[in-house]
C-alpha cells in the first residue's frame, strides 16, 4: 500500500522550474500581435492630434487594449440572476447592495477582461519605416550636383613623418613589435617605427538641413488649424530626417510681422493683426542667409497658413518667394481649413500655385480635417522624388 | 529542515488517509517557485501548446497576484500517478495543509464518476500527453510559421468547450451512405394504377444506398467535427484540434465537480489535520488557519460577497452530509454526483439558509437588488454558469453540398440568442480552417432568427 515517501516529495535539484516562462512568451507574442494590428491601422492611429505630444520625442505611446480571444457567449441579459452570501442577518431581501463588495473568490479568468488599458510605446524610426512601406514612398536619393558640396578633411592613410599630435601610437607599437622580432637586441622604439595619421581633402555631399517651419498665427487661424497644421509638419520633419545625418530647425510665425520662436512656444502663440506674408518669407531668408551656410546646408520651407494676405502685400510677397525657391530644395505650402480639395483659391495660394505651375521646386498642400493628412505627405515626398530624379 | 519534516508529515499523513478510507492513487508532489504555480493556474496544464491568448491571461494573473488578491496554494493533476504542486514560498503549515488538501483531491479523482469517464478515455498521463501536443504544435510552427499554426489555434482554442462527452473521445465517423428506403410505400393508389390496362409498373434503377445526412443528428461536439469534416483540413491542424479536444475532455470533470471536488479536499484537510496527533499544537493552529483563510466565503474585511466561494460551500456541504448520513454514504454521493445534482439534491432551504445565502438581480446599469428567493429558484441561480461547461449550446446542423456549414444556437435551451459581435468573430475564425462560408443561426434581443454569415475571401 505504501509508497516511498521521499520519491514522492521531489524538492531538490528543481532549480529549473525557474526557467519556465511559458506565461511571458505568450504575452510577448500577444503584444507582437498588437503591434502587428496596430501597424496595419497606423496612418489612422497617428493622424489624431493627441499622438503627438513632443515632437522631439523619439518615441509616441498608443493606447491599446488588450486583444481578446473570442468565445461563444450569450448576450448579455438587462438582469441576471446570481447567487451571493452574507454573513448572518447582513442581507434580507428587499435591500439594495452597491457593488465594489470584491465578487468573493472565483476563480480563473476574471469577468472584467477586455478592460485593461495599456499603452504601447512605438519608436518614431519603426512607424517611419512602416510608413514608408505603407504608403508606398519612395526612398529620397542625395542631391545631385556639387553646389551642395563642401570640403571636408578625412583621415586616410599613416605617414612616417608628421606632426606630433597625429602620431599614432598603436600603429607606432605594432610596427615597433615586427621591428624586433627581427631584431632581437634592438632598442624598444627607432625612429622608423613611428607612424603618423595623415588627412586628406575631400569633397563630401552636404547631408545637413535646415527646416524651416512658418505659421500664420494671425487670428484667422484656430486652434484646429494650428493642430493640422502641427501634424503635417511633424511626419513631414520626420520623413526628412531619414534623408539627412543633421537637421536644424527653425520656428517662425508672424501675422504682419514675423518672430522667430522656440518649438514649444511655436505651437502656442497667438498673435492680433494681419497678415503679411512677405514678412515670413524675408525673415526666412535672412536667417538663412545669416546663420546657415548654404553650401553645407540643405534648405526646406514649410508654410502653414489659412491663405488670406494682404492684396498689397502681393508684389513683395511674390518677389521675396521667389528668391527663396532659388535657394531652397523645397517649399510646402499647407492650406489648412481648405474646402476646396483641388484648386486653391485664397489670395497665397494662388500665390503659390503660380510657383507650382513653372515647375519650381514647390508645392501646396490643402488640408480640410486631418483625413487629408497623409495624402499630403504623401504627396510632398512623391514630389520630392520626382523633383530628385528630373 | 522544512523539507524534511514535511516528507515526514506527508508519510503519516497518507497512512491516516487510507485507514480513514481514502482511495487514491499514488501522489507525486514538488515543491516549486511560485511563479511556476501561477502559469499553471494559467495553462491549467504544467505545459501547453502556445498560444497569445494565454499571454493576456497571465498578464491578469501577474497583475491579481501582485495586487495580493489571489494566491495559489496547490494545483493537481489527477491521474496514476497524481501530480501535485505546492509553492516554496507557503510555510510549513501552510504546505501541511496542502498535502492533506490534495489527497481529498486524490482520493475524489480517482472515484468520482465523471473523472473516471474522462480517465478511461484520455489515460492516466494527461500531463505528459499536453507536453506532447505543445511539442507537436511547436513543431508545427517551425514547419508552418507562428501564424498559420495560431489560426488554427484560435478557431480550436475558441471552441475548446464545445465537446461532447456523452460520446466518446475516439469516435468513429458518421455513415457515408445509409439504405435506401423505396421511394413510394406501395399503397392502394399506386396498385390501382398500375394494374390500369397498357400500364406497366416503372422499372426504376433503384440504388441500394444513398448519401447519408452528415450529419446525421444536431452534432454538439464542434471539434471533433471540424477536425474530420473541414473540407481542406491538413493533417497537423487535425492534430491541433484533436490535441485541444482531449485537453478538453481533461479539463470536464475539473469544471462541472468544482464545488464537490474543492468541498470534499477541504473536509479532509481540516479532519486529516484535526486527527493528527503528531503535529504540534501550535502547527496545527496554523494551518487552520489557513484552512478558515481558503473556506472563507467572503473576501477580506467584507462580509457579503457576490459570489460563491466553491471552498465554503462545497465544505460546508459534505460536512453536513458526513454527520448526517455518515461515510459511506457520502462517499457513495462523490461518487456518482456531479455539481448539478449535487447542489439540488444536497443543498436545502435550511442549510442555505444557515449559510447565509441569497439572490440578486444584478442591473446592467449596475443596481443590485436582493430578492426573495425558494430554493429551486436559488439552485439555479448557483448552477446556471456551469450548464454545458460554461458555455452556450451550439450544435452543427447541417453541411451543404457546396461545404458551407450551418451552426445553429439552440436559443430556447440558454433562453436567449448570442452576443453577435463575439460570434462573429469566432465565425470569422472558423471560417479560416473551414476554407468554405459558415453559417449561424442565432436570435436577436426580440426573439426573432438571426444568421451570421461568415466567407473565406
Amino acid at each position: 500500500m505504501g509508497f516511498d515517501a521521499k520519491r514522492s516529495l521531489g524538492t531538490a535539484n528543481k532549480g529549473w522550474y525557474e526557467l519556465f516562462s511559458r506565461g511571458p512568451r505568450d504575452w510577448l507574442r500577444h503584444n507582437e500581435k498588437i503591434r502587428e494590428a496596430v501597424r496595419a491601422h497606423l496612418p489612422e492611429i497617428i493622424a489624431g492630434p493627441d499622438v503627438i505630444t513632443r515632437p522631439s520625442d523619439r518615441a509616441i505611446r498608443v493606447p491599446v487594449r488588450f486583444l481578446e480571444h473570442s468565445r461563444f457567449r450569450l448576450r448579455r441579459s438587462e438582469e441576471q440572476v446570481r447567487a451571493g452570501q452574507g454573513a448572518k442577518g447582513q442581507v434580507k431581501p428587499g435591500d439594495v447592495l452597491v457593488r465594489d463588495l470584491g465578487e468573493g473568490r472565483s476563480r480563473g479568468a476574471g469577468s472584467g477582461e477586455g478592460g485593461f488599458q495599456f499603452l504601447l510605446e512605438l519608436k518614431i524610426d519603426d512607424i517611419i519605416d512602416w510608413l514608408w512601406e505603407e504608403l508606398q514612398l519612395p526612398r529620397l536619393k542625395p542631391k545631385p550636383g556639387t553646389v551642395l558640396a563642401h570640403d571636408e578633411f578625412v583621415r586616410e592613410g599613416w605617414d612616417r613623418r608628421g606632426v606630433r599630435s597625429r602620431l599614432d601610437r598603436r600603429r607606432t607599437v605594432k610596427e615597433a613589435i615586427k621591428r624586433r622580432s627581427v631584431q632581437p637586441d634592438g632598442p624598444d622604439f627607432a625612429n622608423e617605427d613611428l607612424r603618423f595619421r595623415q588627412l586628406s581633402r575631400r569633397r563630401r555631399p552636404a547631408t545637413r538641413a535646415v527646416v524651416f517651419f512658418a505659421m500664420d498665427v494671425s487670428s484667422s487661424m484656430g486652434e484646429e488649424d494650428r493642430k493640422l497644421a502641427k501634424t503635417f509638419f511633424f511626419w513631414a520633419l520626420q520623413g526628412l530626417r531619414r534623408q539627412y545625418i543633421q537637421l536644424d530647425t527653425v520656428f517662425i510665425a508672424h501675422t504682419s510681422i514675423a518672430w522667430e520662436f522656440s518649438e514649444e512656444q511655436f505651437f502656442q502663440v497667438t498673435a492680433e493683426g494681419g497678415t503679411q506674408a512677405s514678412s515670413v518669407f524675408k525673415l526666412v531668408l535672412d536667417v538663412y542667409q545669416s546663420r546657415f551656410d548654404l553650401h553645407r546646408y540643405n534648405g526646406y520651407l514649410f508654410y502653414a497658413s489659412d491663405g488670406d494676405n494682404f492684396i498689397a502685400d502681393r508684389g513683395p510677397a511674390a518677389a521675396a518667394l521667389s528668391e527663396l525657391t532659388g535657394l531652397m530644395n523645397f517649399i510646402g505650402y499647407v492650406e489648412t481649413g481648405s474646402l476646396q480639395k483641388q484648386v486653391l483659391h485664397s489670395e497665397t495660394g494662388r500665390l503659390f500655385d503660380s510657383l507650382v505651375r513653372r515647375g519650381l521646386g514647390v508645392g501646396s498642400y490643402p488640408l480640410g480635417g486631418y483625413e487629408d493628412v497623409w495624402p499630403a505627405i504623401k504627396g510632398l515626398f512623391q514630389h520630392q522624388a520626382s523633383t530628385d530624379t528630373s | 529542515m522544512e523539507e524534511d519534516t514535511l516528507r515526514g508529515y506527508l508519510g503519516r499523513l497518507e497512512d491516516m488517509a487510507r485507514s480513514l478510507g481514502l482511495d487514491f492513487y499514488p501522489v507525486e508532489f514538488e515543491v516549486v517557485p511560485p511563479s511556476f504555480m501561477m502559469e499553471v493556474a494559467v495553462y491549467g496544464l504544467p505545459v501547453r501548446m502556445a498560444h497569445w491568448s494565454f499571454g493576456v491571461r497571465y498578464i491578469y494573473e501577474l497583475v491579481q497576484h501582485r495586487m495580493g488578491h489571489s494566491r495559489i496554494f496547490e494545483v493537481v493533476f489527477p491521474g496514476n500517478p497524481s501530480q501535485a504542486y505546492m509553492s516554496n514560498t507557503n510555510s510549513l503549515q501552510e504546505n501541511t495543509l496542502v498535502v492533506a488538501h490534495v489527497l481529498g483531491h486524490a482520493d475524489f479523482a480517482k472515484n468520482n464518476l465523471s473523472f473516471k469517464t474522462a480517465r478511461d478515455q484520455i489515460g492516466h498521463r494527461i500531463v505528459e500527453q499536453a507536453a506532447v501536443h505543445a511539442h507537436q504544435i511547436e513543431q508545427s510552427i517551425s514547419e508552418h510559421g507562428v501564424k498559420d499554426v495560431e489560426e488554427v489555434l484560435d478557431a480550436a482554442l475558441a471552441l475548446e468547450q464545445h465537446i461532447d462527452n456523452s460520446k466518446s473521445l475516439r469516435r468513429p465517423l458518421f455513415a457515408k451512405y445509409i439504405k435506401s428506403q423505396p421511394l413510394l410505400s406501395k399503397n392502394e393508389f399506386k396498385e390501382r394504377f398500375t394494374n390500369l390496362p397498357g400500364e406497366s409498373a416503372p422499372t426504376l434503377l433503384k440504388p441500394k444506398y444513398r448519401r447519408a445526412l452528415i450529419p446525421p443528428h444536431p452534432e454538439y461536439d464542434l471539434l471533433w467535427f471540424v477536425a474530420h469534416y473541414a473540407p481542406e483540413l491538413d493533417d497537423w491542424e487535425r492534430d491541433i484540434f484533436l490535441a485541444v479536444r482531449e485537453e478538453s475532455f481533461y479539463f470536464h470533470p475539473l469544471f462541472c465537480c468544482n464545488i464537490m471536488n474543492e468541498g470534499w479536499a477541504s473536509y479532509w484537510h481540516a479532519r486529516l489535520l484535526r486527527e493528527a496527533n503528531f503535529l504540534p499544537d501550535e502547527e496545527y493552529v496554523d494551518a487552520m488557519k489557513t484552512h478558515s483563510d481558503v473556506v472563507r466565503p467572503f473576501a477580506g474585511e467584507h462580509e457579503v460577497a457576490l459570489a460563491l466561494n466553491p471552498y465554503h460551500l462545497g465544505f460546508s456541504l459534505w460536512d453536513k452530509i458526513i454527520e448526517e448520513q455518515g461515510l459511506d454514504n457520502a462517499r457513495k454521493i462523490m461518487q456518482e454526483e456531479e455539481d448539478t445534482g449535487f447542489v439540488r439534491n444536497y443543498l436545502d432551504a435550511d442549510m442555505a439558509k444557515k449559510l447565509g445565502l441569497f439572490m440578486y438581480t444584478a442591473k446592467r446599469g449596475g443596481e443590485i437588488n436582493v430578492e426573495e428567493w425558494d430554493i429551486d429558484a436559488l439552485h439555479e441561480a448557483i448552477l446556471r454558469p456551469k450548464y454545458n461547461f460554461g458555455t452556450p449550446r451550439v450544435y452543427i446542423s447541417e453541411l451543404q453540398t457546396d461545404g458551407t456549414v450551418v451552426l445553429r444556437q439552440d436559443h430556447l435551451f440558454d433562453g436567449r440568442g448570442l452576443d453577435t459581435h463575439s460570434a462573429r468573430k469566432v465565425l470569422g475564425y472558423i471560417s479560416k480552417v473551414w476554407r468554405r462560408p459558415v453559417l449561424l443561426y442565432t436570435v436577436n434581443a426580440q426573439g426573432q432568427e438571426e444568421a451570421l454569415r461568415a466567407d473565406t475571401n
